[in-house]
Formats: C-alpha cells, structure tokens, sequence
C-alpha cells in the first residue's frame, strides 16, 4: 500500500482508507519515509470527514429522468 | 318511459326491448355492494379492467374504468374474493348487463393473507430471502435513495431523524405512488432505476402505516423482483412494526418503521468522532514510536561494536606498525652485529693464511718466473727459482731433483 494524495470520495471509502493507514502504521513494517506519506495523508482524511460532520443541514433532492433516460438531481419541492 | 302495460301488445325491436331493460334495471338498482371471486380477469391496454364475478350458483360480468381502477389497493387477480360497488348497467350491443366497478376491495385480510402467504412461500422456495444473499449495509453511507411517496409521512418521518442524526447526509427521493393499482410497477422500477443511477450507498423503501390492502403494493412479486436484483442494499421500511411484507423479506434489511429505517442507516456520529479521534492519536503516536525506535537504532549503531571497528582497528594497526618498526631495528642491528663478527673472525682467519705471516713461521715459499711452485714435480735439473723467506728472496739452481714421495702426495 502507497500513500496516496486523498481526494473528495464517499464517508465510506475516506473511513474505510483512514482504517487501514492506522493499521499499516501500527504494522510497523514499512520504511520511515512512506509512513510519514500515510501519516499526511491520514490527517487530511481526519480533516475531510470532521468537515462532512459539521453539516447542519440535510441535503434533499430529488432523482428525476431526463428525456435521453438520463438520471439528474432536483430540488425537491417542500 | 315506456308504459310495461302496453308491451305484449306490439312487436318490440331488440333494441327497444334492450332499451327497455336497460331503464328498468338501471333505474331500480342504486349503487350496490356485490361479493364475489374474480375470474376471466384481464386488463385492456385502455387500463380498463374486465372480469367475472362468480359464486357457486351466478356470475356477473363486471367492468372498471381505468379512472376508477387507478385508486385501487391491490391488482384484480382471478381467485381472488373482492366486494365491489357500483352500478348494475346494460351493454346493448352484446345483449348483457355487467356491473360498473366504482371500488373493489379484497374480501377480508384472509383473501390477501392467502395471496401473501402464496407468494411468500413461493419466493422463499426460489431463495429470495436468502440470508445468505444479503448484501451488507453500509456503515458510514453518504448518499441515501429513499423510495417513498414524496407527500407521505414515511420521508418526513425519514427526514425528521437523518436531519438530528446526521445532517451531512446527502438524499435523493425516487417519488412513486405508494399504493393503488401501478404502485407496485411504479416501486419495481423506481429500484431499477436507482441501480441504473448508481451513486447511492443504500436505499430505503418506505411507506407509513395502513391496512394490509394500503401495505399491498409492497407484497406484489414484481416489486420483490427488483429488490432482490438490486446491486445496492435495500432497507424496507413498510407500515408499523407488526406488519410484515415480501418487501421486508426479500429487502437486505428490515426496519420496523420508516423513523427506525433513518435510525438504522444513519452513521453514528459519535462512533465517527471517536473512530476520528482514535485514528489520530493512533497515527500521531505510531509515528512518534517509529522515529523513536529509528533515533535508537541510530544512537545504538554508532556505538555499536562494528560500527567501531574500524576507529579500532586502525589503532591495532599502528601499534603493529610501531612494534614491527621496533623488532625491526632490534633485528637489522642483531644481523649487523653478526655479520661484523663474522667480518672480524674471518679477516683474522684471513690474515693468518696470508702469505708473509706463513713466512714469518719458518715455511719459504719458492718461485720460478714470477709462479709459486706448490709441487715438487715442477721443478727439473737446472731451474733458476728464487725462495722467498720472510725478510727476502734469494735466488737458487736446483742441482737435481731426486723426488722423495712424501704421505700427503699419496694421499
């Protein structure tokens, strides 16, 4: 596993990666220099999901289909 | 109105006759409730539906507008005992009457406990409720479907807890008409099309309390058709706690009420925030731990015997270098003082064999033509030699030579 630059991605999978940053650093084996990649990179995934956690309000929209039977997000209407 | 005295006394035309009875019958049955079993039931591509009702001893021909179809609880099936209102008509055409459907109603919960418990079985045996099948809920979901009516209780209900649970929540309501006739179609492709969609975690089937025949969309096949295809998780939330649907069944999860299905679904906050402050702490102290064991190995290394062995044995070597620069001088003056010795005695040696100190001994030494004669044989009758001594030469003819043979020419 590489420390990779984390990007905008589901709760699911920022958790699910910031688990197994915790677990490869508590493994022990891997070189100095790509734990302090997973510790950067583990931080950033810490600050993303606290961000998400600060919402206050409940997002609702509404999956509607387009002519072409593609799929698009509406305002759902009060 | 035609006078029913004056009849027997004309021909009637078959239309008179049936325009006849259509005015009587119609016009002496108000609106009425029938009960009977639905067969020969089919609906027209006009989504009007015609059938049969039938007991033991009659059956009534019966029709149902599409309008009035469209706010039916549950599809006409044949075998099923429904009760229907509505009018008694006559269709001159054909010659019959048939009874105008303004409602139709299962009979009894038995009626459709039957139909339920039918396909239940049904769906079980095809292992549609397979524990084994179930997908996993996920457990921090971002972005919830939820398949409801969007005017019902069941998405405010929804909305109410995800909005104090977890307001980061991203959601997308499918609208689709929760019960009469096309629910359950409209419910099937709703989870179609949420799985066409794709980016949802999860979805949530839900619907508020009602009666079985209210429920009964969510207990129509084609509606556990879809969700036990469906590729994301499916949480069905149907009526009350106590009621029980196919959905529920087939769906991954089962939530006793649309409120309990939020509750469920919604990641709890505070097991993020812990799991956020954990991972944290973990990582900071994992990391302080490596570069503390790394300093260790450093400072251990450096002193460390192989480390050192170089610085030593450099020391080693110039000692060995002094001592053999030492041995070095202690043997060559050894050797010197030898070869001087030897020097020495050998010069004395020498000195002894030389010639003149032979002489000074007594011994003479005899020459001819400048050429020490060492034997007697050299010499012959007449020779002119010189002898030498140690302070001179004098010359000398050898008269004769009468060799004696001495030990040592022997030898």
């Amino acid at each position: 596993m590489s420390a990779k630059k984390p990007t905008k991605q589901s709760f699911e999978a920022s958790l699910k990666r910031l688990e197994e940053i915790v677990e490869s650093l508590e493994g022990g084996d891997i070189p100095l220099d790509q734990a302090l990649g997973l510790y950067e990179e583990g931080l950033e995934l810490s600050k993303q999901c606290n961000e998400k956690l600060k919402a206050t309000e409940l997002r609702l929209k509404k999956l509607s289909k387009t002519v072409d039977g593609q799929f698009e997000l509406e305002d759902l209407d009060p | 109105m035609f006078d029913l005295q004056q009849i027997p006394r004309r021909v009637l035309s078959i239309s008179e006759l049936t325009q006849i009875i259509k005015q009587s019958l119609e016009s002496s049955f108000p609106l009425i409730w029938v009960q009977g079993e639905i067969s020969n039931c089919r609906k027209h591509s006009s989504g009007h539906y015609y059938f049969t009702l039938k007991d033991e001893g009659a059956q009534l021909s019966a029709v149902m507008w599409r309008s009035r179809a469209e706010g039916l609880l549950f599809t006409p099936e044949d075998g099923i005992k429904v009760q229907a209102r509505g009018a008694l008509t006559v269709y001159p055409p054909r010659g019959n009457y048939q009874i105008d459907v303004l409602r139709l109603l299962p009979v009894g919960v038995g009626e459709l406990q039957q139909a339920f418990e039918a396909l239940k079985q049904k769906l079980q045996a095809e292992g549609l409720f397979d524990p084994s099948r179930k997908r996993p809920i996920p457990r921090f979901p971002d972005r919830i479907g939820i398949i409801t009516s969007p005017t019902g209780a069941a998405l405010q209900d929804i909305r109410s807890v995800l909005s104090r649970r977890f307001p980061s929540l991203n959601v997308v309501v499918v609208p689709v008409r929760v019960q009469g006739v096309g629910a359950a179609e409209e419910i099937a492709r709703a989870v179609e099309d949420v799985n066409r969609y794709g980016e949802l975690d999860c979805v949530i089937l839900a619907r508020g309390g009602g009666s079985l025949e209210d429920l009964w969309a969510f207990n129509e096949e084609v509606v556990a058709r879809a969700i036990f295809a469906s590729e994301i998780p499916v949480i069905s939330a149907v009526g009350h706690e106590i009621d029980f649907s196919i959905a529920d069944f087939t769906a991954d999860l089962r939530a006793p009420t649309p409120s309990s299905s939020a509750e469920l679904v919604a990641p709890d906050r505070a097991e993020i925030i812990d799991i956020l402050r954990n991972s944290s702490y973990t990582m900071r102290q994992r990391l302080a731990d490596r570069i503390a064991q790394m300093r260790q190995r450093v400072e251990h290394l450096v002193l460390s015997y192989s480390f050192n062995r170089p610085k030593d044995l450099l020391v080693q070597y110039s000692q060995r270098v002094d001592e053999l620069e030492k041995s070095l001088a202690s043997a060559s003056f050894r050797l010197f003082e030898k070869v001087q010795k030897r020097f020495l005695s050998l010069q004395q040696q020498l000195n002894a064999l030389g010639p003149r100190n032979v002489l000074r001994r007594g011994y003479a030494m005899i020459q001819r033509d400048n050429r020490t004669i060492t034997r007697a044989v050299q010499l012959k009758q007449g020779d002119e030699t010189e002898i030498h001594f140690f302070d001179g030469a004098v010359p000398a003819r050898i008269q004769r030579n009468e060799r004696k043979e001495t030990d040592e020419t022997v030898l």
